[in-house]
């Protein structure tokens, strides 16, 4: 390579054919492969699929989204109206779950509660993630005083009180599926943008990324193509622990009175509509909510905790 | 030091003025009057509460009273019992969620702990599974329902314990129970993973050539360092203690500031949520203060200013 009289620009799209040559292959390098060459994600795959504790979540969480979907469509019964003579009836061929105090039938109210629960928090999630991917990439990637400022922002808002700012809003907006989302994200995203940010901040001064940007590569590609495909780990195993703790919180303001209110159904309900008839021994009216919030959350967190370990390179055997 | 006190001092001091402002801006917007839906079909009647508690004036002068009311922590009368002021409340009730608060703290870091340390020295055997498994049910049951749970079987089935109220330290077993669960199970998978890495590091190998022994070496070497990021959590973990609080103190019928909070909120009584929330707000914000103060002075490992954000 001479080197030019008059340089033109270089970029990714016109680098002159000759700088590089064909050599032929490597033969000698070739054969000391050491194991089988996998992307990324098939290799956290390939390492999630050996985690038995994370693979029965995935297959629980999966299945429960199959119920919650299917089993309300073909159940017989309503999910807010009951008959009265048939109240609190043990588990039974007829009512599978048995029935409530008002004679609804439980199963059919526990896959309506699974709806309301999973959109909760899959929604929570998403949005945390997005605002989350915007405010911390900006921030970690620009760096300085933008960043200094956005982070002061984040810190004022992680010392705020986040159940005591969901109640608040929720006293002041009526109760609804969207008021719950909105106030659960208001202050939820911070956690999601300090985890982008300190991955940002991490993956901009390795080489590709200076040799991306070398070649004349825009920012938001960088931001795209660069950044975050590499930070998505943590932004996954963050996401599988925003889902459990926004169903806790439905969950939770429900029970106290401030989410979906009755005769709606969602697990918190349930489980508040329960609270006298268990001290009378119908027990199933608190088993079987009780049940899928807890194993519903179980299931996300171990998922997490697998992908966790799946998702870190680092710890690749 | 100082400069980095300051700092989170200042930062401290504008998270409380914006929920202490967020609280006004929340109530102030909240359509109608709090006194339509008590029957006061008397405009007079109305008119006289409304000025009896400041609420005919302009929005801005009502948001100085109520900064003044809260710099002389005056919180004022509650709505629905006007017979009572929001500091009664919290002066009856504080006390004894302070009292199960703290029986909760100490039994969680305890049990927490000690599950940690154990799951860590046995690494992969039978008690690290058993104490994990714990750990995670801990996490994944949540409070209200481990309450519920714990009322029905040892409470209605077996009889083992009172049911609700206050009173004698068989009392506090069960509430204490259901809402030290959670925390214990996040100090004992945290205690477990930081004790398993600190235990590989040179200065335990060293400790261990000088001839210690083992209690010595995981107590006064081990332990010590791993339960640094403990203290990083205790913040999250008093938060979520707090908000358990609520219901749990509703479960169990217990007079502290959780039970008037909910009932507070089911009256939509907004002195009282305006007070209490102030309250709470403030506590936490304080502790999570002084939870960060005690980090930059515990670990030596870290120079505080280097503390940017991370």
């Amino acid at each position: 390579m001479k080197p030019q009289k008059n340089p033109q620009h270089i970029t990714s799209k016109n680098v002159p054919d000759d700088w590089f040559t064909w050599r032929g292959k490597n033969t000698v390098e070739q054969e000391l492969v050491a194991r089988p060459s996998l992307s990324y994600w098939q290799d956290a795959w390939r390492r999630l699929r050996k985690n038995i504790l994370a693979m029965s979540g995935l297959v629980f969480l999966i299945l429960l989204i199959l119920f919650a979907v299917f089993a309300p469509v073909f159940s017989p019964y309503e999910v807010d109206t009951g008959v009265l003579s048939e109240q609190y009836q043990p588990p039974s061929a007829e009512h599978w779950f048995g029935t409530d105090g008002l004679g609804r039938d439980v199963f059919t109210r526990t896959w309506y509660g699974a709806r309301i629960s999973l959109f909760v928090g899959f929604m929570a999630a998403l949005i945390d993630v997005t605002i989350g991917i915007i405010w911390g990439g900006i921030s970690g990637y620009k760096g300085g005083r933008t960043d200094n400022f956005m982070m002061r922002i984040i810190e004022i808002l992680y010392g705020l009180p986040y159940l005591l700012v969901v109640i608040l809003l929720l006293v002041v907006f009526k109760p609804s599926l969207f008021t719950i989302i909105v106030a659960l994200t208001v202050t939820g995203w911070v956690g999601m943008a300090r985890i982008v940010r300190g991955q940002v901040m991490q993956i901009k001064n390795y080489e590709f990324v200076l040799a991306s940007k070398s070649f004349g590569t825009k920012t938001p590609r960088i931001i795209r193509k660069n950044l975050l495909p590499n930070s998505m780990g943590p932004i996954i195993v963050q996401m599988t622990l925003t889902v459990p703790s926004a169903i806790f919180a439905e969950a939770f303001l429900s029970f106290i009175g401030l989410g979906i209110s009755s005769p709606n159904a969602s697990w918190g309900v349930m489980a508040n509509d329960s609270l006298g008839a268990i001290l009378s021994g119908n027990w199933w009216t608190l088993f079987f909510p009780a049940f899928f919030i807890s194993f519903t959350m179980f299931a996300f967190n171990v998922l997490g905790d697998g992908l966790q370990d799946a998702l870190d390179p680092k710890l690749r055997k | 030091m100082l400069k980095y006190i300051l700092k989170k001092l200042l930062i401290m001091a504008i998270t409380l003025w914006i929920i202490i402002t967020l609280t006004f801006v929340l109530m102030v917007s909240v359509p109608g009057s709090p006194f339509n839906s008590e029957g006061n079909s008397n405009e007079i009647v109305q008119a006289n509460l409304e000025k009896h508690y400041n609420l005919d004036k302009p929005i801005p002068v009502q948001y100085l009273l109520y900064l003044k009311s809260i710099v002389t922590l005056e919180f004022g009368p509650s709505i629905s019992q006007p017979n009572q002021t929001v500091n009664d409340m919290i002066g009856r009730g504080f006390p004894i969620s302070a009292e199960l608060g703290i029986v909760t703290v100490i039994v969680a870091l305890i049990s927490g702990v000690t599950l940690g340390v154990l799951a860590a020295l046995r690494h992969n055997g039978v008690i690290d599974y058993l104490s994990m498994g714990i750990a995670v049910l801990g996490i994944s049951v949540p409070n209200f329902i481990l309450a519920t749970l714990l009322i029905q079987q040892l409470a209605v089935n077996l009889e083992w314990f009172p049911v609700a109220t206050w009173k004698s330290p068989m009392h506090m077993v069960l509430p204490v129970l259901a809402l030290a669960t959670g925390p214990m199970a996040i100090i004992a998978r945290l205690t477990r993973s930081t004790m398993l890495e600190v235990l590989t590091q040179d200065y335990i190998k060293m400790a261990r050539a000088k001839g210690l022994s083992p209690w010595k070496i995981i107590v006064k070497h081990a332990l010590r360092n791993a339960l640094m990021p403990v203290i990083t959590v205790m913040g999250t973990l008093l938060a979520g203690i707090m908000t358990g609080s609520f219901v749990i103190e509703q479960i169990f019928a217990i007079p502290g500031m959780g039970k008037y909070f909910v009932e507070s909120i089911n009256h939509r009584d907004y002195p009282v949520i305006m007070g209490t929330t102030v309250f709470y707000s403030a506590f936490l914000i304080i502790m999570l203060f002084l939870v960060d103060i005690a980090y930059g002075l515990l670990d030596p490992r870290i120079k505080v200013m280097k503390k940017e954000g991370e």
